[in-house]
C-alpha cells in the first residue's frame, strides 16, 4: 500500500467525520441537560439548504455558516417550545421536527438544485502545507474542521470545568432538584437545545458548502440519526462522540475505496455499512443495561413542568 | 421558573379533558390551514385558489376519491400497527423500511410465479407481503428485547438498509431483461394484481384489508386484555409489571403488528396500485403514518379519519405541483406542521391556558 | 432556650399569608413569627398546608397575598436565590441532590457562584468538621448513605452562614440514633444565634428539640405553643382535630398457622443505587399483623417486588405461600393463589395515573376476580368490582369512569388497598400504607389491614413510621442493608432495640459503628 493512496483516504475520514462531529457534539449538550431531541436529522438539512442558499446568493462562506447556524436554531426554537414549554412528547416532536426539516429543505432547495459552489477553502500555509504527509493531514483542511476540534475541546471543558456546565448537568440530572435550589429549568433547557439547533445546522451547512458543494433533496441521508446514535455510543463524552464520528468517518469512507481496489461487491451493500454499523454499536453499548443507564443523564426525555 | 411565562401560564387541569382530545387534531388542522394560507401568500399564490386546489379539487370526482382511499390504504394500515406501537412507548419509525421489505418478500413472489397464472397468487404473496415486514421488524424487536438497543435507531437505520437492498435488486438482479435498462422489474402478470372493486379506478381490496385493520385493531385496543396491556405499560410500566403484564412479550406483539401491517401495506401498494418493483415503491407512507397516527389520537378509527386526511396532502401536492407549479415536497411542510401544531393544542388536554399574569397578586413592597 | 425571647425583633416574621390552589385552599391567612436563635416547630398533618407556607418563605413560589417581614422589614423574595442571599438556608425533605455527579459539585451547584469559588472542597472539610457532620467532598452522591446525604444538604445551608435554617421533615430517613446526631448540631446552631424553622409531624422529637411550635391544620394555624409544656397526646389533638382516631382490635393472635413463610430468600436488586436481600427468613401467620420498620433504601423496595414477582428470587422454595412455592412464579399467578400487594408509589406503580378507576381495578383483579374471557375484558363484571370496592372501602369519587388522578392521594390508597382485600387473599404485603395518606384515610386503611388480619389474613406492613407499626403490629422485625432481623412479640420490643437494629447492629452479628 502506497502513501499516495493514504493521504487522500485521511482526508475524506476528516470530511465524511465533520458534519457528524458537530451534530454529535451538540446533542450532547442537549441530552446531558435531559432532553432528547431526535429531530437531528431534521435540523441537519435545513442548516444545509439554508447555508447552500446564502453560498449561492452572496458567495460568502462566513455568512453561509452563520446561515446554516440560525437555520439549526430556528429549528430547534420550535422544538424549544413545543417541549419545553407545552410539554408535548419528546419524541413524536423530534420526528415531526424531522419530517418538516426535510419537507421544508425541498421546498427551499427547489429553486437551488443544479446549482453550484466552489466549496470552502482549504487551509493552506504555503511551505507547510506541502510538506509531505504531515503537511496535507495536519494543515490541509478547511476552517471548519479545525472549528469541530475546537468545539468538541471547548463543550468538554465548558461541561466538566464551568458553572454553565454544571448547571446544564443538574437540570439534567434532576430538574426537580434544580427547580428547588432556584434554577430555571425551562431557561437552561432552551439554551442548550438551542446550542443544538446551531451545532446540527452548522453540521448540515458542511455537508452542502463543503462534502459535496452542491444542494440535493434529502442529502443527510440519515446522517442526523447516525449522530444520535453516536451520543449514546460516547455515553455523553464529547471527545468520545468526537472519536466515534472518525471511526464513522472511516466506514464511510470503505465504500469508496472497496471498489478501486477491486473488491467485487455491489454498491449498494458498501452503502449499508454505516447503518449496519450503527446497530451493531447500539448493541455492543447497550448490552450492558446497567452501565449505560448509570451514564445516561436521569431525566432525559422527561418533561418538567412546575405546579407553582 | 417553571413555565411562568409573561404571556401566559399553564395550569394542571384535575383530570385529563376528554373533549380537548378530540378537539385537539381539529384546531391542529385549522391552524395548519391558517399558517398554509399565510405560506401561499408568501409565495405569491392566492391563498384561497391554493387551498381549494390542495384539499377540494382532488376529491371533486369519483376518480379523485377513489385515488384518495388508494393512497389512504398503506397509511392506515400503517397507522393502525403504529398507534397500537406507540401506545406501548414503543416507537417503531422503521415502518418505511418494513414497507419495502413486505413490497419485496410479497413482490418477488410475483416475479418467481410470474406465469403460473394461479388464483393462489395473490393471497400468498399477501401473506408473505406481510411476513416480510415482520420479519424486518422482528430484527429491532429481537435487539431491543436481547441487547436492550433502542428501537428508534436501529428500526430507522434499517429503513436505509431496505431501501438499499430495494435498489440492488432493481438494479441488478430483479431488472426487467427487456426494460431497456431502466431499474424496474417487469410487470406483473395480471394474476399477481390484486382485484379492483370498481371498474375503471385503481381502487382495490386493499382498501377493505384497511378497513378491517382498522376494525381489529379497536377491537384489540379496546376490548381485549393485550391491548389493555399494552397501554398500562406505555402509561406507566411499573404499574404493567407490578400487574405482572410481561414488556418484552409485549415489545414483540406491538412490533410484529406494525411491521406485518406495514408489510402489508407494501405488497398491497406493490400488486394494486403499481404492478411491478420500481426503485421508489412509496412516498415516504412509512413516515407519514407517524403523523396520522398521532393525528388519529392513537386510535385506530382516529387513525382512519387521519389517514384520509394526510392521502389528501399527497393528491394535492401533486395537484399544487400540476396546475400551480408548486414543488410538491409543500407536502412535507404540511404533513410536519400539522403534526407541529397537533403536539402544541394537545397541552390543553393536561392543562389550562391562562393569559397574562395572575391579577390577584398583591405587591407586597414598594 | 437561652436565646429565645432575648430580642425584640423577629428574624422572621409572615402577616396573612393566603394562598389558593385550584379547588384548593393551602394556607388561609397564616401568621408566624420566629426569633433569633429559636427553633420553632411547624406541627402539622400532611396536606396542612406547611409546604407550600414553606415554599413561600424560601422563594420557591409566590403567595397571593401576605407580607413576610425579615428582621422587621418588608421583602418580597423571587426566587430562592433571593431567600439565600438574605440568609435563609432550606434542606429539603425529598433532597435536592444529583446523584451523578460528586459531593463537592452538589453543594457549588447549591450556593451562588462567588461563593462556589476558590477552595471549595477545603472549606467544606472544614465546616463538616467543625459541626460534626463528616463528607468526603469527592465522592459521589449515589454512593452515599441517606443520612450522609442529608449532610450535604445541611453543610450546603452552612456554607452561606445561614440566620435562618429551614428544616423539612428531617428525620423521617434517618435512624434515632441519627436523629441524635442531628439535633446535637441544630442545638449547636440554634445557641450560636441560628433560626430554625423545623417542620414535622413527630410530636415526640418537637417536644425534645423546638422551643415554641406553630400548629396548622387544613391550610391554617390552629394553635401556637410551648412543646415541652404540652403532652403529645394534646398536639395530636389540636393538630388533627376530630380526626384522631385509634384503631382497635379484638385480640392480638401470633400463633396461627404460617401462611407466608420466606425462608433463606436473597435476591439481586434491579435497581441503579438499589440493595440486594441476603437471606432473609420470616414467617407470617394466619391472623397476624407483621410490622417491618427500617429506614429507606435498606431492601423494602426490593423485598416488595421479590413479593409480588417483579424481581424472581434465587430458588422457588425461597418464599412459600399457603405452601406453594412461588419464589420464581409470575405476579399473575401468584395473586391466583391468594397473594395481595399494595406498593409505595401509587402512582405508576400501584395505579395507573390517567386510567379510570375500573381499570384499575381490573389491573390487579383481572385473574383472581375472573374478569376475562378468553382474552376479551368483561366490561360490566369490572366495574362491578370497582363499585363495590368504592363503596365498601368509602371511597370518595363520582364515579368508577374517573380518572385515578382525580382522587385525592388518601382516598386513592383506600380504592388500592380495598382492591387487594376484596379479592379476599391470604396474605396481603402492604409498603408504606400511609405514605402521604390524610388522617382520616390513614386511620380507615390501617383499621382495615386489623380487620383483614382478625378474618385470618397473614398481614405483612412495611413501614418507616414507626408509631404507625407499633399501633397496628403483633409483631415488629427490623429491615436493614438487605438483612431481617427476627420477628418479635410488639410488646417486648423498644424503640432504642429498633433503632439500633435499623443501624445494623445485632444482625447476624455484623455490626455497625454508631457513633
Amino acid at each position: 500500500m502506497s502513501v499516495e493512496w493514504l493521504i487522500p483516504a485521511m482526508l475524506t475520514i476528516v470530511t465524511a467525520a465533520t458534519p457528524l462531529v458537530f451534530a454529535a457534539v451538540g446533542e450532547t449538550v442537549v441530552e446531558k441537560a435531559g432532553v432528547l431531541n431526535l429531530g437531528v436529522e431534521g435540523m441537519m438539512i435545513i442548516g444545509a439548504i439554508a447555508a447552500f442558499a446564502m453560498a449561492v446568493t452572496t458567495g460568502s462562506e462566513v455568512l453561509a455558516i452563520f446561515s446554516g447556524a440560525i437555520a439549526g436554531m430556528l429549528m430547534a426554537f420550535i422544538f424549544g417550545v413545543l417541549c419545553v414549554y407545552l410539554q408535548s412528547n419528546q419524541v413524536a416532536t423530534g420526528l415531526a421536527l424531522t419530517i418538516f426539516g426535510i419537507g421544508l429543505s425541498a421546498l427551499i432547495g427547489h429553486s437551488y438544485v443544479g446549482n453550484t459552489f466552489v466549496g470552502l477553502a482549504k487551509l493552506d500555509i504555503p511551505g507547510i502545507s506541502d510538506i509531505p504527509i504531515v503537511g496535507p493531514l495536519v494543515f490541509g483542511h478547511d476552517a471548519l474542521v479545525y472549528f469541530s476540534i475546537l468545539s468538541v475541546a471547548s463543550v468538554a471543558w465548558f461541561l466538566k470545568k464551568t458553572r454553565g456546565g454544571l448547571l446544564v448537568r443538574a437540570v439534567g440530572e434532576n430538574h426537580d432538584a434544580a427547580h428547588a435550589i432556584g434554577y430555571s429549568v425551562t431557561l437552561i433547557r432552551m439554551g442548550a437545545i438551542l446550542f443544538g439547533g446551531a451545532m446540527a445546522g452548522i453540521g448540515g451547512a458542511y455537508l452542502s458548502i463543503a462534502y459535496t458543494p452542491l444542494w440535493v433533496e434529502n442529502m443527510t441521508a440519515g446522517r442526523g440519526w447516525i449522530a444520535l446514535a453516536l451520543v449514546v455510543f460516547a455515553s455523553w463524552k464529547p471527545w468520545r462522540a468526537f472519536f466515534g464520528a472518525y471511526l464513522f468517518g472511516g466506514i464511510t469512507i470503505i465504500q469508496l475505496y472497496a471498489q478501486g481496489m477491486g473488491v467485487e461487491v455491489s454498491a449498494q451493500f458498501l452503502s449499508m455499512l454505516p447503518y449496519l454499523a450503527t446497530i451493531l454499536v447500539l448493541v455492543i453499548i447497550s448490552r450492558d443495561s446497567a452501565k449505560s443507564l448509570l451514564n445516561a443523564p436521569a431525566c432525559l426525555g422527561k418533561n418538567y413542568h412546575s405546579s407553582g | 421558573m417553571g413555565t411562568r411565562l409573561t404571556l401566559f401560564r399553564l395550569e394542571s387541569r384535575p383530570e385529563a379533558s376528554k373533549a380537548m382530545v378530540y378537539l385537539s387534531p381539529l384546531i391542529a388542522v385549522g391552524m395548519t390551514i391558517i399558517t398554509a394560507m399565510v405560506m401561499f401568500a408568501l409565495l405569491g399564490v392566492d391563498p384561497v385558489d391554493a387551498i381549494a386546489t390542495f384539499f377540494i379539487e382532488p376529491i371533486s370526482t369519483l376518480d379523485g376519491v377513489t385515488e384518495l382511499c388508494v393512497k389512504a390504504t398503506p397509511l392506515i394500515l400503517i397507522g393502525v400497527g403504529l398507534a397500537i406501537g406507540f401506545q406501548a412507548n414503543v416507537w417503531n419509525i422503521g415502518a418505511e423500511g418494513q414497507l419495502i421489505m413486505g413490497a419485496l418478500a410479497g413482490g418477488g413472489l410475483a416475479l418467481a410465479f410470474y406465469d403460473q397464472g394461479s388464483i393462489l397468487l395473490v393471497p400468498a404473496m399477501l401473506i408473505c407481503g406481510t411476513l416480510g415486514g415482520l420479519a424486518w421488524a422482528a430484527i429491532p424487536a429481537w435487539l431491543k428485547t436481547r441487547f436492550n438497543t433502542n428501537e428508534i435507531l436501529t428500526s430507522l437505520m434499517l429503513t436505509y438498509v431496505g431501501l438499499l437492498v430495494l435498489s440492488y435488486l432493481v438494479h441488478g438482479p430483479w431488472k426487467d431483461p427487456e426494460g431497456m435498462n431502466f431499474p424496474e422489474s417487469r410487470m406483473f402478470h395480471d394474476s399477481a394484481l390484486l382485484p379492483v372493486l370498481i371498474e375503471e379506478t385503481r381502487l382495490n381490496v386493499g382498501w377493505l384489508l384497511a378497513l378491517l385493520a382498522v376494525a381489529a385493531g379497536w377491537v384489540l385496543i379496546s376490548r381485549h386484555i393485550i391491548g389493555f396491556q399494552i397501554k398500562v405499560i406505555g402509561i406507566a410500566p411499573l404499574a404493567g409489571t407490578f400487574a405482572g403484564f410481561k414488556e418484552k412479550k409485549l415489545i414483540w406483539v406491538t412490533l410484529l403488528i406494525s411491521g406485518g401491517c406495514a408489510g402489508l401495506a407494501g405488497v398491497i401498494e406493490l400488486s394494486g396500485a403499481i404492478g411491478q418493483i420500481v426503485p421508489a415503491i412509496s412516498p415516504g407512507y412509512g413516515f407519514t403514518a407517524i403523523i396520522v397516527a398521532f393525528l388519529g389520537r392513537l386510535h385506530p378509527a382516529g387513525v382512519f379519519f387521519a389517514g384520509l386526511l394526510m392521502a389528501l396532502t399527497y393528491l394535492g401536492g401533486d395537484s399544487a405541483q400540476i396546475t400551480m407549479n408548486l414543488p410538491n415536497a409543500v407536502t412535507g411542510v404540511f404533513q410536519g406542521m400539522l403534526l407541529f401544531f397537533l403536539l402544541a393544542s394537545d397541552v390543553l388536554i393536561r392543562y389550562r391556558v391562562r393569559v397574562g399574569r395572575r391579577n390577584i397578586h398583591t405587591r407586597l413592597s414598594e | 432556650m437561652t436565646n429565645a425571647a432575648s430580642s425584640e425583633i423577629p428574624r422572621l416574621e409572615l402577616i396573612g399569608v393566603n394562598k389558593t390552589y385550584p379547588g384548593v385552599v393551602a394556607n388561609k391567612d397564616v401568621s408566624l413569627k420566629v426569633r433569633p436563635g429559636e427553633i420553632h416547630a411547624l406541627l402539622g398533618e400532611n396536606g396542612a398546608g406547611k409546604s407550600t407556607l414553606v415554599k413561600f418563605i424560601y422563594g420557591v413560589q409566590k403567595a397571593d397575598t401576605g407580607l413576610m417581614l425579615w428582621e422587621g422589614l418588608e421583602v418580597q423574595l423571587a426566587n430562592p436565590n433571593a431567600a439565600r442571599k438574605l440568609g435563609i438556608g432550606m434542606v429539603f425533605q425529598h433532597f435536592s441532590l444529583f446523584d451523578a455527579m460528586t459531593v463537592e459539585e452538589n453543594i457549588a451547584v447549591g450556593i451562588s457562584s462567588e461563593l462556589a469559588k476558590g477552595d471549595l472542597s477545603g472549606r467544606i472539610r472544614k465546616v463538616s468538621a467543625q459541626y460534626g457532620l463528616p463528607l468526603d467532598p469527592g465522592r459521589y452522591v449515589h454512593t452515599l448513605s441517606v443520612g450522609e446525604r442529608q449532610r450535604i444538604e445541611v453543610v450546603r445551608c452552612l456554607l452561606q452562614d445561614p440566620a435562618l435554617l429551614i428544616m423539612d421533615e428531617p428525620t423521617s430517613v434517618l435512624t434515632p440514633q441519627e436523629v441524635e446526631e442531628l439535633f446535637k448540631t441544630l442545638r449547636r446552631l440554634s445557641e450560636e444565634g441560628v433560626s430554625i424553622l423545623y417542620i414535622s409531624h413527630k410530636l415526640e422529637e418537637i417536644k425534645k428539640l423546638c422551643h415554641t411550635a406553630t400548629i396548622m391544620r387544613m391550610g391554617e394555624v390552629v394553635a401556637e405553643c410551648t412543646p415541652n409544656k404540652e403532652t403529645a397526646r394534646s398536639m395530636a389533638e389540636i393538630m388533627m382535630g376530630d380526626n384522631l382516631i385509634s384503631p382497635r382490635r379484638a385480640h392480638h393472635r401470633t400463633d396461627g398457622e404460617v401462611r407466608l413463610k420466606l425462608e433463606d430468600l436473597s435476591a439481586v436488586s434491579n435497581h441503579q443505587h438499589g440493595t440486594n436481600l441476603t437471606s432473609v427468613n420470616l414467617r407470617v401467620h394466619a391472623g397476624e399483623v407483621l410490622g417491618i420498620a427500617g429506614i429507606a433504601g435498606n431492601g423494602q423496595r426490593e423485598l416488595m417486588e421479590v413479593l409480588t414477582g417483579e424481581t424472581l428470587a434465587d430458588t422457588a422454595e425461597a418464599i412459600m405461600l399457603d405452601g406453594t412455592a412461588i419464589g420464581r412464579m409470575d405476579p399473575i399467578k401468584r395473586r391466583q393463589i391468594g397473594i395481595g400487594l399494595v406498593p409505595e408509589e401509587r402512582f405508576g406503580h400501584g395505579a395507573v395515573a390517567g386510567m379510570s378507576l375500573w381499570e384499575n381495578a381490573l389491573l390487579s383483579g383481572a385473574t383472581r376476580m375472573k374478569l376475562l374471557k378468553k382474552g376479551f375484558i368483561k366490561k360490566e363484571a369490572s366495574n362491578d368490582f370497582a363499585e363495590d370496592i368504592v363503596k365498601q372501602f368509602r371511597v370518595k369519587t363520582p364515579g368508577v369512569g374517573h380518572a385515578a388522578n382525580s382522587l385525592s392521594g388518601g382516598n386513592l390508597q383506600k380504592f388500592i388497598v380495598g382492591r387487594e382485600i376484596v379479592q379476599a387473599p391470604g396474605v396481603i404485603v402492604v409498603l408504606q400504607p400511609t405514605w402521604g395518606v390524610d388522617a382520616g384515610s390513614a386511620a380507615s386503611i390501617r383499621q382495615s389491614l386489623i380487620d383483614m388480619a382478625t378474618r385470618g389474613a397473614a398481614v405483612l406492613v412495611v413501614s418507616q413510621d414507626l408509631e404507625e407499626l407499633f399501633e397496628i403490629s403483633d409483631r415488629i422485625a427490623v429491615i436493614s442493608a438487605g438483612r431481617m432481623s427476627d420477628a418479635r412479640a410488639t410488646e417486648s420490643i423498644t424503640v432504642e432495640e429498633i433503632g439500633l437494629l435499623m443501624a445494623g447492629v445485632g444482625l447476624d452479628g455484623n455490626t455497625v459503628d454508631v457513633v
